[in-house]
């Protein structure tokens, strides 16, 4: 539970303090074709170099199972996501961040993010895996 | 290019790669944000506590943030293209089974072919909603 907690907290500064909870600068860094803000290559590739080097060893001793195939489901729900993404700048953990900002269109964005859940359910009810 | 924030991009990256091991360590869980508040609303209820523990963690993060650097931001686009873009997130991450943390940052961590096609597809729909919002509409 604390741990958690503290693991969320870290999560979300970092999440400020690389301009990710920012959704006009996600925006610029996917409109490539305008003034291209290329930061957010460089906060994947922080964080993945981090779980890159200490994943492996960690899941040795989890059970956690993951699946591998690349089915419909997989691109159909990447490519939606894609276009959420990509129209309001915002994905899911930023969007949670930013409630903070007791900003109204962030709690219309988060509010419609979780009926996109439930009518996901309806959908298709077979639980996904990441 | 003048907008690139290198040095805070990266820091900011390491911090969210390293919350995203100590969960795992701690909590032998997938830093996935789409998948941890999908699983809050799951029936029948199940391990609800860390998932919620972690979006207050979320969420604390960002007041402490605004308290020491105030300053706001929003999208510029619309409530209508807001609750669309939402609900295409939500339902899409679902179906797709996770997000830029849980394919993204969890996902390429593990080497994962399944993920590394998710980022690669969600990477490019998103550049192309942006140019039709941006250039097109």
């Amino acid at each position: 539970m604390i741990s958690a907690l503290g693991a969320g907290f870290l999560f979300g500064i970092g999440l400020w303090l690389s301009g990710m909870a920012n959704p006009r600068k996600v925006l610029d860094f996917l409109d490539v074709s305008g003034n291209w803000d290329p930061s957010l290559l460089l906060v994947m590739g922080g964080a993945v170099a981090v779980t890159a080097a200490a994943f492996r060893p960690l899941l040795k001793k989890q059970k956690l199972e993951f699946r591998k195939d690349v089915d419909i489901p997989l691109l159909t729900g990447a490519a939606l996501f894609g276009i959420g993404w990509g129209i309001g700048g915002y994905c899911p953990g930023p969007a949670l961040t930013a409630l903070s900002s007791l900003s109204a269109e962030v709690f219309v964005f988060v509010a419609a993010m979780v009926g996109g859940g439930f009518l996901a359910k309806i959908a298709a009810p077979a639980g996904p895996g990441a | 290019m003048d907008n690139f924030t290198p040095l805070s991009a990266l820091a900011g990256g390491v911090l969210i790669g390293l919350a995203s091991v100590w969960l795992l360590a701690a909590n032998g869980r997938i830093a996935g944000v789409s998948g941890i508040l999908h699983g809050l609303f799951a029936q029948p209820p199940g391990d609800r506590a860390w998932r919620a523990a972690f979006i207050a963690g979320l969420i604390a993060a960002g007041f402490v943030w605004h308290a020491l650097f105030p300053a706001t931001s929003s999208s510029q686009v619309g409530w209508g293209w807001l609750a669309l873009a939402g609900a295409l997130v939500g339902f899409g991450t679902r179906i797709g089974g996770g997000c830029t943390s849980g394919h993204g940052v969890c996902g390429l961590g593990r080497f994962s072919l399944r993920s590394l096609v998710a980022v690669m597809v969600f990477m490019a729909t998103g550049m192309a909603a942006t140019f039709v919002m941006r250039h097109v509409l």
